[in-house]
């Protein structure tokens, strides 16, 4: 089943440079491993292929429940040379929520995922 | 109970909230009040502003910030420490020695300055001595834009800070200190921390990039949960209780809005985060996968377990130079067909700009309302009531963005219809000056710091 990573997850996201950055948090610990192993950088660059430039790396913090993903060429050259809307990074972090995850029924009826107990 | 030292955040930015520095003085004892006015571009902007006076170059805001705080820091010993100086400290504390004379014989108050950071006379020296300055993510060397630089100053950490408060400074103003120092700093002096004991100073750290943004870690701008957020017009800016062990808990004033708990907390310490195993700073090398975070109480989260490691031995250097000029414009869209009408709008522009020959490094179009800020992630949507039409364009030729600036009211009259929102008037056409980060040899810049009473 799909689940989307905005009922899985929060996030906020900022810049250095032309990178943005978006640390993706678990909305319950229980749901962090689901997320380190499904959100992996592929999945993430498939994700925004078209909108960012570059490559995508990825940072695990178990400690608190949280992913940090560097999306690279995704701020139109950053600072002030952007033209942009969004020229710091700020809302990439609910443009990566937008992401769906397939999980498995069972899975996610374990995890109590929302939409996972029907 | 162990003794705590109290740094609070009033300020996240250069535009912040004026009310907070006050609010955070008179809401409850603190130690410190802590303020942070500089982003990576604003020392250009300070830079600009000094070169047209040189009695400018600081963040204006300060003074009036340090006029709504002055009574609590003459009556309760409330320390000040703010890197409100920009590209010119020393004209940033004789602002606020007039404030202090314009009262009665009020009693003298220790003002520190923090200088060494500007390295913009020393420039060219520095390049012929080999210190190349190459740009951090492009490996290009500073040579190539040498003639266009307006300002460089190396990021200080927390050792001027806490020299300025053992000669007793009330007041301590610096330059391009690096935020998180601005909190470290105070309860590296406080706690008396060894130097080298790398994972208090980190802890330290980790407690400045908590609230360096202000109230992002006290319910503003938080996504969790956001509409559970109390009352956010009365908003509580966060404060830092830090123990001697290195521990500290997060926490605001009562009776104030916000909220602080771990979700939002923890979102404002991944915000303008790279390599979680080093966050590095002058001072040390913060391991932010070490951070432990419990909510300890009703707006209290503690942090703990924090480690760190020895620095490296150079220093970020912020640069800015002139790259060129831009313009944004926007007109308004009505339904039906807004979208279309935006599109066409668009490629009569581009056609009558190419026409005109003129040249861009980079025209933008957006839709806002439809795919602005997400791009094509955001997907399709039913004929929405209104789309703004939003064109940047940026160029090193100062005449063709002027001309750009003109060629979007005439789509007003002779372009696609049910167009609107021209109120604001011609685009306005700005220089481009860009951030150029790079690293340098921590032994070629050298700090001073200058406490007098005034």
């Amino acid at each position: 089943m799909k689940v989307r990573l905005v009922d899985l997850a929060h996030a906020r996201s900022g810049d250095k440079g032309d990178t943005a950055n978006v640390g993706v948090i678990a909305l319950r610990p229980e749901w962090y491993p689901l997320l380190e192993r499904e959100l992996t950088t592929d999945r993430v660059a498939r994700h925004f292929a078209g909108v960012i430039t570059g490559g995508v790396e990825r940072f695990e913090l178990p400690n608190l429940t949280a992913l940090n993903f560097l999306l690279h060429g995704a701020l139109g050259g950053g600072g002030t040379l952007s033209l942009k809307t969004d020229a710091q990074g700020k809302v990439f972090s609910t443009a990566l929520l937008r992401l769906e995850l397939d999980v498995a029924r069972d899975e996610a009826r374990q995890l109590g995922l929302p939409g996972g107990t029907s | 109970m162990s003794r705590v030292v109290r740094v609070a955040s009033g300020q996240g930015f250069w535009g912040d909230w004026l009310e907070a520095p006050r609010r955070q003085v008179e809401g409850g004892p603190i130690d410190y009040l802590m303020l942070d006015y500089l982003a990576e571009v604003t020392m250009s902007i300070l830079q600009k502003q000094k070169d047209r006076d040189p009695s400018l170059g600081y963040a204006r805001d300060f003074v009036g910030a340090m006029e709504s705080v002055l009574p609590a820091v003459r009556e309760r010993g409330v320390r000040v420490i703010a890197n409100a100086g920009g590209v010119n400290p020393t004209a940033c504390a004789a602002a606020i020695r007039r404030i202090l004379h314009g009262g009665a014989a009020a009693p003298a108050l220790r003002i520190g300055v923090v200088t060494g950071d500007d390295l913009l006379p020393r420039l060219d020296e520095l390049l012929a001595a080999g210190h190349a300055l190459s740009h951090m993510e492009t490996g290009e060397p500073l040579a190539s834009v040498r003639d266009r630089v307006l300002s460089a100053n190396a990021y200080l950490g927390a050792g001027p800070i806490v020299q300025a408060l053992a000669q007793g400074a009330a007041v301590v103003i610096t330059g391009r200190s690096t935020d998180t120092a601005l909190t470290m700093a105070p309860l590296l002096f406080e706690f008396g921390w060894r130097r080298d004991d790398w994972d208090r100073l980190a802890s330290g750290i980790v407690a400045g990039h908590i609230i360096e943004c202000g109230a992002q870690s006290s319910g503003g701008n938080c996504l969790y949960d956001w509409r559970g957020v109390p009352d956010l017009a009365s908003i509580g800016y966060p404060i830092v209780e830090g123990h001697a062990d290195g521990s500290f808990v997060v926490y605001k004033h009562p009776n104030t809005g916000g909220r602080i708990d771990v979700h939002g907390v923890t979102e404002q310490l991944v915000y303008e985060m790279g390599d979680p195993h080093e966050y590095i700073t002058p001072d040390v090398i913060a391991d932010f996968t070490s951070i432990h975070l419990e909510q300890e109480g009703k707006d209290r989260v503690r942090v703990y377990g924090v480690t760190g490691r020895a620095p490296t031995d150079r220093l970020k250097v912020s640069i800015a130079y002139r790259a060129g000029f831009k313009a944004i414009g926007t007109l308004v869209y009505a339904w039906p067909d807004a979208l279309d009408k935006a599109r066409c709008a668009d490629l009569v522009l581009r056609a009558r700009l190419a026409n005109l020959g003129l040249r861009f490094d980079e025209i933008r179009t957006e839709f806002v309302g439809v795919s602005a800020t997400h791009g094509p992630l955001a997907g399709e949507r039913a004929d929405p009531p209104e789309v703004q039409l939003r064109v940047g364009v940026r160029g090193s030729d100062r005449a063709a963005v002027e001309r750009f600036s003109r060629e979007l009211a005439p789509l007003v009259l002779n372009g696609p219809p049910s167009v609107t929102g021209f109120a604001g008037g011609r685009p306005k056409v700005e220089e481009v000056v860009a951030y150029w980060p790079a690293l340098i040899d921590k032994r070629v810049v050298t700090p001073a710091v200058h406490v007098e009473d005034a």
